[in-house]
């Protein structure tokens, strides 16, 4: 074992240890294990959604993007900034009426509010659809970062393993506690790589930015601006637009604004989340520092940039303490997204299947399916090929399709019927589905429209589609049942 | 009605309405090519007009505490705390 191995392994010990620390003297009901019994102050609401942020595609999947795109990598910075300041008005809606209803999940949100356990079914098997590829990203992540730095010596698929059974051992042995602590740790660790290596390239390897990117211009023109079609400013606008919108409908991100004490913990985070963002930054410099030193990686190998260069600059010490905290960058997140899909499919979709399950059994339910959820990643993360930000956007399109449906709920009456967000909900997920599946693109759609058109990103169209079902499948509901409620004399908010 | 929250609605605006225009390299600014800059530039003025926002709402916050207690002389025992206090 090399010095950049143990290392690695000497930080996976130590978030082991916190996790372990994290859990003494409390007793474990799910609300504990899940939403951390809703204590938490801003400091640790910041950590826990900064951690689930700060993921392995950010590390990897952002810098390969600068290395391998270019300028459209720039989106990763915008959607962010976005969402947080969408943030400041959605999330304390959404954590007043969970603290007033004792919600543990997402799907609970929907189901409360719809009145729907049904719907609650539906939003879950969405969300842990989503999941996946989210999930895969992180083992494929963990992959590149232990193989890479054990120079070889471990192949791509042992490092998978490792790291999938590393992840699964943190969450069953610390729920959400271990992941607010070691999200610290995490991030004060990526903070100091991140930011001492998008400074170390830039000038080690040209004397300053300017004359880094001034390189880049020369040697690859257009690179660092948006390209005329395809990535284009029509494509890099839908696709922030879409993701801003998806940002917290992702099952974990959604939960961890139940985590919070009181509703102020969301303003004030809206106010220090974008500016934390500018460490995508430097992980950008890093990216763009690897396009003129480590040329050629394409495809999936691009998101190797970052290590590769490392690699090649470095002793195994420093490569260690890199590696060290791309797998907690995988860690936390991994560790997040493992639990809510497991806390979802026992709660929200095994309970209401079989009333009268006691949280006693959910909870066990809920710890042995981690295992099984991290197993079902894993063999997509062997049988797919797409690279990171492929990955982490088509999860985004899933989860993008419940914001009509949660925007649409948030008044103290749903505005849409039950019927009508089921069906916008499917339609949506059809599309999605359907667009993925065939490879669809604008352009396929639309021939014979301009660039403007055919460049949106195609996830429009499955919003679109869902928003419009949604409101005609109101509409109609409410214009039939309505009439028989009037005569019944039942109290209008029964509708739907 | 909190008018002023509409700020809210500048970030999107500033930086992808920007897009289009700023999409060029030259000029520089801090070293970075034009278009990073600009998105650099909106993600600062995301945070500070938030910020705004939440200074405002935390005065408003307290004005209606206060219409809420009357004129104040036991409400100081009685009222609730601000949702938004630290």
């Amino acid at each position: 074992m090399n010095a950049a191995l143990l290392i690695i392994l000497l930080a996976l010990a130590l978030a082991i240890f916190l996790g372990l620390q994290a859990r003494r003297g409390t007793e474990m009901t799910l609300e504990q294990w899940s939403v951390g019994g809703r204590k938490f102050g801003t400091i640790f609401v910041f950590l826990l959604m900064a951690g689930e942020i700060y993921t392995t595609f950010t590390f990897l999947g952002g810098s390969g993007w600068a290395y391998g795109k270019g300028a459209p990598a720039l989106y990763i910075l915008c959607y962010g900034a976005l969402a947080y300041a969408l943030s400041y008005f959605l999330l304390p809606v959404i954590w007043r009426y969970a603290k007033t209803h004792g919600l543990v999940s997402q799907a609970d949100f929907f189901a409360s509010k719809y009145r729907s356990p049904g719907l609650g079914i539906l939003v879950s098997l969405v969300s842990v659809a989503a999941i996946v590829p989210y999930l895969v990203l992180q083992l494929k992540g963990l992959g590149i970062i232990v193989s890479e730095a054990s120079y070889g010596s471990i192949s791509a698929t042992a490092a998978v393993w490792i790291g999938t059974i590393a992840v699964v051992g943190y969450v069953v042995i610390s729920g959400v506690r271990g992941s607010a602590w070691t999200a610290a740790l995490k991030d004060l660790m990526i903070l100091v790589v991140v930011v001492a290596l998008g400074t170390y390239f830039p000038l080690h390897y040209h004397g300053g930015f300017r004359a880094m990117f001034e390189a880049i211009d020369r040697a690859k023109p257009g690179f660092l601006t948006l390209p005329a079609t395809g990535m284009s400013t029509s494509w890099f606008i839908s696709t922030v637009l879409l993701t801003a919108l998806g940002f917290y409908m992702w099952p974990h991100t959604f939960a961890s604004a139940y985590t919070a004490r009181e509703e102020g913990v969301f303003r004030r985070n809206a106010v220090m989340l974008p500016l934390y963002q500018l460490v995508l930054l430097f992980v950008f410099f890093i990216g763009f520092a690897a396009i003129l030193q480590v040329p050629g990686l394409t495809g999936t190998a691009a998101d190797d940039s970052l290590m590769r260069l490392v690699r090649q600059n470095f002793s195994p010490w420093v490569m260690g303490v890199v590696g060290a905290a791309g797998l907690l960058t995988a860690l936390v997140p991994g560790s997040m997204l493992l639990m809510a899909a497991a806390t979802i499919l026992a709660k929200n979709v095994y309970a209401p299947l079989r009333p009268g399950t006691d949280e006693r059994t959910i909870s066990i339910l809920a710890k042995s399916l981690v295992p099984v959820i991290a197993l079902v990643s894993v063999y997509f993360t062997f049988t797919g090929g797409d690279t990171l930000v492929a990955l982490l956007l088509m999860g985004y399109n899933m989860v993008t399709q419940l914001f009509p449906a949660l925007l649409f709920s948030l008044g103290s009456r749903p505005i849409a019927t039950r019927a009508g967000a089921y069906a916008g909900i499917l339609a949506g997920e059809a599309t999605v589905a359907y667009l993925t599946k065939t490879g669809t693109t604008m352009a396929h759609l639309f021939p014979s429209w301009p660039s403007v058109v055919t460049d949106l990103n195609v996830g429009i169209v499955a919003l679109i589609v869902n928003v419009v079902v949604l409101f005609v499948v109101t509409l109609v509901t409410r214009a039939t049942r309505a009439p028989a409620d009037a005569m019944l004399g039942a109290p209008s908010e029964l509708v739907g | 009605m909190r008018r002023y929250r509409y700020l809210a609605l500048i970030p999107a605006i500033g930086m992808l309405g920007g897009v289009p225009v700023a999409n060029r390299v030259e000029p520089y600014v801090l070293g970075l090519p034009f278009l990073l800059f600009w998105i650099t530039l909106w993600v600062v003025l995301t945070s500070g007009i938030m910020w705004l926002i939440l200074v405002l709402d935390r005065a408003r916050d307290r004005a209606e505490l206060h219409a809420a207690r009357g004129d104040g002389r036991d409400g100081a025992a009685a009222g609730p705390p601000t949702p938004t206090a630290e």
